[in-house]
């Protein structure tokens, strides 16, 4: 369907093209590297550990991007709506679902640029020892579907308001609650009292047990499925707040 | 198909407010429809319903023969629409900004840079094409807005205040881009100005509190006002009183009153076509032997029309 996915691309072009127009990019891809390399290194002891692997590079990632995704997300949608070229967007003869996929898209590919460029960390383990590469190209996927769930739910929430602080709060805030759902703290109180099936539906929401899984190198059909259903969902939850803009 | 635009029944409610209350108009090609009222008035509103970025409470607005709430796609097609404030990406370049739009209307290769080259020569933006759009004044930034709404030559154009922030030099420029594309096209203009309705729109609705309180040429807004096509007459102070009395029976005449602004008499509107009335005046002066200074049929202003119509909904029609 070429007709649907042309003004895709135009969106998604112009909105990465937004993301170098301004040092955005640039302190966030500085940020980026910086923290995932300090906390590889000092919190992970990725040299102490003696391990050829990238195991103490991605067990942080979630936390990453708990703050990092919802930085790039919060723009999306409110600036858009500030700034008034919602109204020119929304104008153009597009539906709201391609602008929603175009802007994901470019956020995603602004992500996925992010992480390739911690190569020099994949770089580093098969300098020093024999790793798994395969095991880490599982990691790497599991923690680019993992970015674009982050970015899905990020979208969302900046569809919902015009200020790009509350965009950021509140993507922060729904990110934590899926990821902390897979800690064992939390999961301790639902096993004090919910059956079995409740606390693993909890566990199940979470980014990160089926990112876990990923990075182990392990790519369950589950935990694609997961992360695609994430993606989809948020996205369609995207459409539908943009759409309440022009409620009548 | 002549009818490009037709609004019947546009409604909007923003919770307990009715910001507009149906609105119902049509503009034909080679219509220029001046769209006026005070702020407030559900200008916008209405603009944003018919270009379909706000859906309406209750009616419906047809672009070009699409329904804007069934066949958006059609529509939005069809129009080219400068929002209020002419909203851009500002991070961009108006080059950049044109070729975005050109790729989202699906205009390719060659067609997209004819159209793209068009709209730049139209609005006259060719010495800033390089710079972001932040950095640009408010009259370029109006322009680059234009240029934006001009670029797939769409039969019908829906422009809000599109020469709000522009000089003199300007707005004439717009105008002048208006009017020559106005045969071809059916176009909606909104503006707080009122000599521009003169300058551009072949016909002009007046709206005030939501509702549609007039709609004709300016010709018939002026025949609004009780001193339309009045006679008045600049005369020597002594002269006022005998003249007064000269003028008191005049055939077909209206009543001759002393006008509350300036000075001499002006003679009403009666009867008798104004030709007559003024053939008549002239004679019963002539007699009294008393020379004026000035004689002239006073037209009236858009200011007073809009004035009248928007201060008191109460007794306009």
């Amino acid at each position: 369907m070429p007709n649907f996915l042309a003004p895709v691309w135009v969106i998604a072009r112009r909105e990465l093209a937004g993301y170098f127009a301004t040092p955005v990019a640039l302190v966030f891809i500085v940020i980026f590297l910086a923290v995932s390399g300090a906390l590889t290194f000092y919190v992970g002891g990725f040299l102490e550990r003696g391990q050829a692997s990238l195991d103490a590079f991605f067990l942080f990632h979630p936390w990453l991007y708990l703050l990092l995704i919802p930085a790039l997300s919060m723009r999306l949608w409110a600036e858009e709506r500030k700034s008034g070229s919602a109204e020119l967007l929304m104008t153009l003869p597009l539906s709201v679902s391609q602008a929603v996929l175009g802007k994901f898209l470019a956020a995603w590919a602004f992500a996925g640029v992010a992480l390739a460029l911690t190569f020099p960390m994949w770089l580093t383990v098969n300098i020093l020892g024999d790793p798994d590469n395969g095991v880490i190209v599982a990691g790497y996927l599991g923690s680019f579907a993992m970015a674009g769930a982050f970015l899905a739910v990020g979208g969302c929430m900046s569809a919902l308001t015009t200020n790009q602080v509350i965009a950021f709060i509140l993507g922060a805030a729904v990110c934590f609650l899926f990821t902390m759902s897979g800690v064992d703290m939390v999961l301790d109180l639902f096993r004090a009292w919910a059956p079995p099936l409740i606390v693993d539906s909890v566990a199940g929401l979470s980014f990160l047990t089926h990112f876990n899984a990923l990075s182990q190198g392990v790519i369950g059909l589950a935990d694609v499925i997961f992360f695609a259903s994430m993606i989809v969902f948020w996205q369609f939850a995207t459409v539908l707040a943009v759409s309440r803009t022009r409620g009548a | 198909m002549s009818e490009m635009i037709a609004l019947s029944g546009l409604t909007r409610w923003f919770g307990p407010l009715c910001a507009v209350d149906g609105i119902s108009l049509s503009v034909n090609k080679g219509e220029v429809l001046g769209f006026l009222g005070p702020n407030g008035a559900g200008k916008t509103t209405t603009m944003r319903m018919a270009a379909g970025y706000l859906e309406p409470s209750a009616g419906r607005a047809v672009i070009a023969g699409h329904d804007v709430a069934t066949q958006p796609l059609a529509a939005k097609a069809a129009l080219g629409y400068l929002p209020e404030g002419a909203p851009a990406y500002g991070d961009m370049t108006p080059e950049g900004f044109l070729k975005f739009v050109a790729g989202v209307r699906g205009l390719k290769g060659e067609a997209a840079n004819t159209a793209i080259a068009r709209a730049i020569a139209r609005t006259d933006l060719a010495e800033v094409l390089g710079r972001p759009i932040d950095t640009l004044s408010k009259g370029f930034r109006r322009r680059v807005g234009l240029a934006q709404a001009i670029l797939h030559d769409p039969p019908v154009l829906i422009l809000d205040e599109p020469t709000d922030g522009l000089d003199p030099n300007q707005k004439h420029e717009v105008r002048r881009l208006i009017a020559d594309m106005a045969a071809e096209k059916a176009i909606i203009v909104s503006t707080h100005i009122l000599e521009e309705v003169e300058a551009v729109c072949s016909r002009a609705v007046i709206i005030a509190r939501g509702r549609l309180l007039a709609d004709g040429t300016a010709e018939e807004l002026l025949a609004r006002l009780p001193h339309h096509n009045a006679i008045r007459l600049g005369l020597a102070s002594e002269d006022s009183e005998p003249a007064r009395a000269a003028l008191a029976d005049l055939p077909g005449g209206g009543a001759v009153e002393v006008p509350a602004e300036g000075d001499g008499l002006r003679v009403l509107p009666g009867t008798a076509p104004p030709g007559d009335v003024m053939a008549a005046v002239m004679a019963a002066l002539g007699t009294a032997g008393i020379r004026p200074r000035e004689v002239y049929v006073e037209r009236g202003r858009l200011d007073d029309v809009f004035r009248r119509i928007t201060a008191d909904p109460a007794d306009a029609a």
